[in-house]
């Protein structure tokens, strides 16, 4: 979707990512997803009188691995507190991080060519979630809240653009980009459906060359689909409004993904004096040069490296694969893919395989190894293994581990000996002489009747290419 | 009532028992608590336990600790496992801590047996224990005087022969300006010495908890005690706790001690009399004195108005009726905190909150916050040149001795310029003590008080001793 000729959008985006720690970020609860409510909580995360935060040192690292993942500067820094009410919010206040963020500055080039400003990537804790029983599901209307504080003091890190990115379509590369940079540095897994990864749109249009138009904030994007959505309709919508002869005004939206719309939340003006100062309960936080080194040289590579090493094996990838490559990179598969395309396997299956099977079961990750991965998909392509029986090797091994050879012999994977699968062929064509006849006519269509019927008798087992040739041999 | 080292070295040595320790003081509580309103809650249960577990010690031959069956009285702002903690405020009606705060933990560890939680100013805001929603302490020397505060109730517990000990908290001098008015040691140690982990915040960043006994070497055990790092405090001094009793003796020969124009001027003629009597005191036990004056001392008052009640306002945040204490029922949730805490909180917890809040609101935060925050660097700082001239410093703890209940009731600023001698410690987080030396007008105590460079406790309590000598308690 594109704005009207003469009309431009500038997009600014603040991630917010929760970091992948053990622990939570001032206390010691577990930072885990899907725990029954309020089961990971102590004095400190649900902010009872004299209680005390103690900040976690693993938050910090992360952070600092995001911010020279940007190319930040890493500076000694303060916390904060933002103050307002909100019953999610144990302390009524929010302990996150002001004028001396962790990270100051910095970039991110997109693989469009691209670059976008980083202005800031700072620490700050998570709240607790509410669900809004009756009325809209919004608080105000609500006949009934409900808090779950799991997730209060799970460490964020809040990255903010600068106001650089000028379509939807450059929104979506850039958070994609950055979800693969906080998946290469440990410090995320990405996760948008489970909110590990949110992100807030800031949106304004103007006419091109001129300057900065007033800007709109749309909160709690939770998906790709919904940034670039909603990220379109806002533009749209103030366009129509300023060639309405309006003005925007500055205000905070919400995104409804099943209105396809985005509608006004609160007016800025009347809001958001959070009274910043700072904790007193903190002491500053200042990483030295060593510590900073450390986290400089425990770095993996990141996305547009190990972006540039799969492109250079894949002379001129075929466009269908693109999309699926970008997978690859985003979740950090391309290890699998490199090494396959190194052992002969050609690329459509070296990528496809990782993008589909592994993508969809990342929690097995851990128990599928790079040598299985090849070693599956050159069964594959030797024809020991059907396509179908591929992948339901990988899931298998993803789901319960095992070793390939093992897994396709425990599902009767086995391939037909070759003498087999001819005696087979030779019984259904005595059997059907009539789809014989029109097959031997020339009427290619009836290949696959024969391909499944041959897959009946053998139970999967037989390969379809060499149904083909077992057909042809004979017509 | 015997002294709290003497208790513990009896019931160590078996000369007497922690039951039997523990049941005199709750009989002199039952009998002077009505009259006096010092404890808010009687822990019998707990400090029953308590004691027959440290005479079981005992009686195994173990070393039990410094603090052997001594009975404690615990300011109620300190939270203790299973008992109601209240902060004297009805907001916090109902609530039990379900964790102890470290001190508690730590009295406990050296064989100390909490009896109960005692009255203050809600939310440690105030200076003569009238702030309580569940009414005033009176000051055991003179029923119609106010023991002082915040700590009060603390600080007449020990007063009135209850406990040998009670821990307070100072955050602009709520330990020593009670112990003043009562005649007590009191101590404000330095900050980051003692966890405040478990102490329910007023200002944070001024808050310390520190002992009140009749003796200096009693609270020089206490605070070895309850003093040294603690994890769970980010702020807590990394150092182990400091050798404190082995100097009480130490005196002060060669000392040189600054007496501070600005820590008596203004004050009552009796209490500068006294000051000026621990002069010479000193002097005559071998201390240079220098006479010192530090202008930017008067500037301590409105900067600690500004920086209290602006920590306080985001600290007091959270009593907001959605987790614990008191709820009041309303249409929404907004409306539900807003009529909860206008029905739990206090006159001055109110009027500080709202001090607070403005002076950290946008357009006005540079003008009252940030310019309070250069008050306290120069505080700092002033502190730091006098120390360049003496080792300590010697001025009056309060300005009159114990007042009536009302006199100042009505004027938050007379009340306020109670404080006007200790506030200059909590901004500088260094430590501070008072200590009884005579008597003023109706022969009420007097408190003068050293004041020291960070972690020069030990030296505090050999000059506070010293006193204590010519005052007549060898």
């Amino acid at each position: 979707m594109s704005l009207p000729d003469g009309w431009e959008m500038v997009v600014g985006l603040e991630v917010h990512t929760e970091l992948k720690t053990n622990t939570k970020m001032f206390c010691g609860c577990a930072n885990t997803f899907g725990a029954a409510p309020n089961t990971n909580v102590c004095p400190v995360c649900l902010g009872l009188p004299g209680s005390l935060p103690v900040l976690n040192v693993r938050a910090v690292e992360l952070a600092m691995a995001i911010g020279t993942a940007l190319h930040s500067t890493i500076s000694p820094s303060t916390f904060h507190r933002k103050n307002y009410f909100y019953p999610d919010m144990p302390k009524d206040f929010q302990i996150s991080q002001y004028d001396l963020p962790i990270n100051a500055g910095g970039y991110l080039d997109l693989p469009d060519g691209s670059r976008v400003s980083i202005e800031r990537a700072h620490l700050e804790e998570d709240t607790g979630k509410s669900t809004h029983l009756g009325g809209s599901g919004r608080i105000h209307d609500a006949d009934r809240s409900l808090v779950d504080y799991n997730r209060s003091g799970v460490p964020l890190v809040e990255i903010v653009s600068g106001p650089d990115i000028r379509s939807s379509a450059q929104a979506r590369t850039y958070a994609a980009e950055l979800r693969g940079i906080l998946i290469a540095t440990g410090a995320s897994d990405g996760r948008m459906e489970e909110g590990s990864m949110r992100i807030d749109a800031n949106v304004s249009v103007r006419r091109t060359g001129e300057p900065f138009g007033t800007r709109c904030e749309i909160k709690n994007l939770n998906s790709l689909r919904s940034l670039v959505h909603a990220i379109d309709f806002e533009a749209a919508r103030q366009v129509e409004m300023i060639e309405g002869g309006a003005r925007v005004r500055q205000e905070t939206r919400h995104w409804d993904e099943n209105l396809g719309s985005t509608s006004t939340m609160r007016v800025k003006e009347e809001a958001d004096d959070y009274r910043y100062f700072r904790e007193p309960d903190l002491v500053d936080l200042v990483p030295d040069q060593a510590w900073q080194d450390r986290v400089r040289d425990g770095l993996k590579p990141m996305p547009a490296e190990r972006r540039a090493v799969l492109t250079l094996r894949l002379a001129d990838p075929a466009p269908a694969l693109l999309d699926a490559l970008e997978v690859v990179i985003d979740l950090g598969l391309d290890p699998f893919v490199v090494a396959a395309l190194d052992a002969g396997v050609a690329p459509e299956p070296a990528i496809a395989r990782a993008a589909n099977e592994i993508a969809s079961d990342l929690d097995g990750v851990d128990k599928l190894s790079v040598e299985s991965y090849v070693a599956t998909l050159l069964m594959e392509q030797r024809g020991e293994l059907s396509a179908t029986q591929s992948k339901t090797v990988l899931a298998e091994i993803l789901a319960n581990g095992g070793e390939p050879t093992s897994v396709a012999a425990s599902k009767g994977f086995e391939r037909l000996a070759s003498g087999a699968l001819g005696e087979v062929v030779a019984q259904l064509i005595e059997e059907n002489p009539d789809e014989w006849s029109r097959y031997r006519s020339g009427d290619e269509k009836l290949a696959q009747f024969f391909i499944g019927q041959v897959m009946k008798l053998t139970s999967g087992q037989a390969n379809g290419k060499e149904v083909i040739a077992e057909l042809q041999a004979r017509r | 009532m015997k002294c709290a080292r003497q208790m513990a070295l009896d019931v160590q040595n078996g000369d007497t028992s922690a039951v039997s320790v523990l049941e005199e003081s709750l009989a002199q509580i039952r009998s002077r608590n009505e009259e006096l309103n010092v404890f808010l809650y009687v822990d019998e249960e707990g400090a029953r336990a308590a004691a027959s577990a440290v005479d079981e010690r005992v009686a195994r031959g173990e070393n039990v600790g410094s603090l052997a069956g001594v009975p404690v009285a615990l300011k109620d702002n300190l939270c203790q496992t299973n008992i109601p903690t209240t902060c004297s405020s009805k907001i916090l009606e109902g609530w039990r801590s379900p964790y102890s705060a470290t001190v508690v933990d730590r009295l406990l560890a050296a064989g100390a047996v909490p009896v109960g939680k005692t009255n203050l100013d809600e939310f440690a805001m105030g200076s003569s224990t009238e702030n309580s929603a569940f009414g005033p302490t009176r000051n055991p020397h003179n029923t119609s005087r106010v023991p002082g505060g915040s700590s009060g109730g603390s600080a007449a517990a020990v007063a009135a022969d209850m406990t040998p000990l009670a821990l307070g908290s100072d955050t602009g001098g709520s330990i020593r300006q009670p112990a003043a008015l009562c005649g007590l040691i009191g101590v404000k140690p330095s900050y980051g010495l003692v966890s405040r982990y478990g102490l329910i915040a007023f200002a944070s960043s001024l808050d310390q908890i520190g002992p009140l006994t009749k003796t200096v070497s009693d609270a020089a055990i206490a605070l070895e005690a309850i003093a040294g790092h603690d994890p769970l405090d980010s702020t807590s001094l990394p150092e182990p706790s400091p050798s404190l009793v082995a100097h009480v003796e130490d005196g002060v020969a060669g000392k040189r001690i600054g007496v501070v124009r600005e820590l008596i001027d203004g004050a009552d003629a009796d209490v500068v009399a006294s000051v000026e009597r621990a002069v010479e005191v000193l002097k005559e036990a071998g201390a240079a004195i220098v006479e010192l004056s530090v202008p930017e001392f008067r500037l301590g008052l409105s900067a600690y108005y500004l920086i209290a009640p602006a920590e306080a306002s985001s600290n007091l945040a959270r009593f907001d009726g959605v987790r614990y204490g008191l709820r009041v029922k309303a249409d929404d949730v907004t409306a539900m905190m807003e009529a909860t805490r206008t029905a739990g909180f206090g006159e001055e917890v109110k009027r500080r909150i709202m001090l607070g809040t403005y002076a950290l609101s946008a357009g006005y935060y540079d003008a009252y916050y940030g310019q309070a925050l250069k008050v306290r660097t120069l505080t700092i700082d002033a502190f730091r040149r006098a120390y360049r001239e003496a080792d300590l410093l010697l001025g009056a703890t309060t300005p009159s001795v114990a007042f009536e209940f009302g006199s100042k009731t009505a004027d938050p600023m007379a009340m306020y310029l109670s404080d006007v001698f200790t506030i200059p410690s909590n901004l500088s987080g260094e430590p501070a003590i008072s200590v009884p030396f005579g008597t003023g007008e109706a022969g009420l105590p007097i408190g003068v008080q050293l004041l020291g460079p960070g972690r020069s406790e030990a030296q505090l309590f050999a000059g506070a001793r010293v006193l204590e000598i010519a005052d007549g308690r060898p």
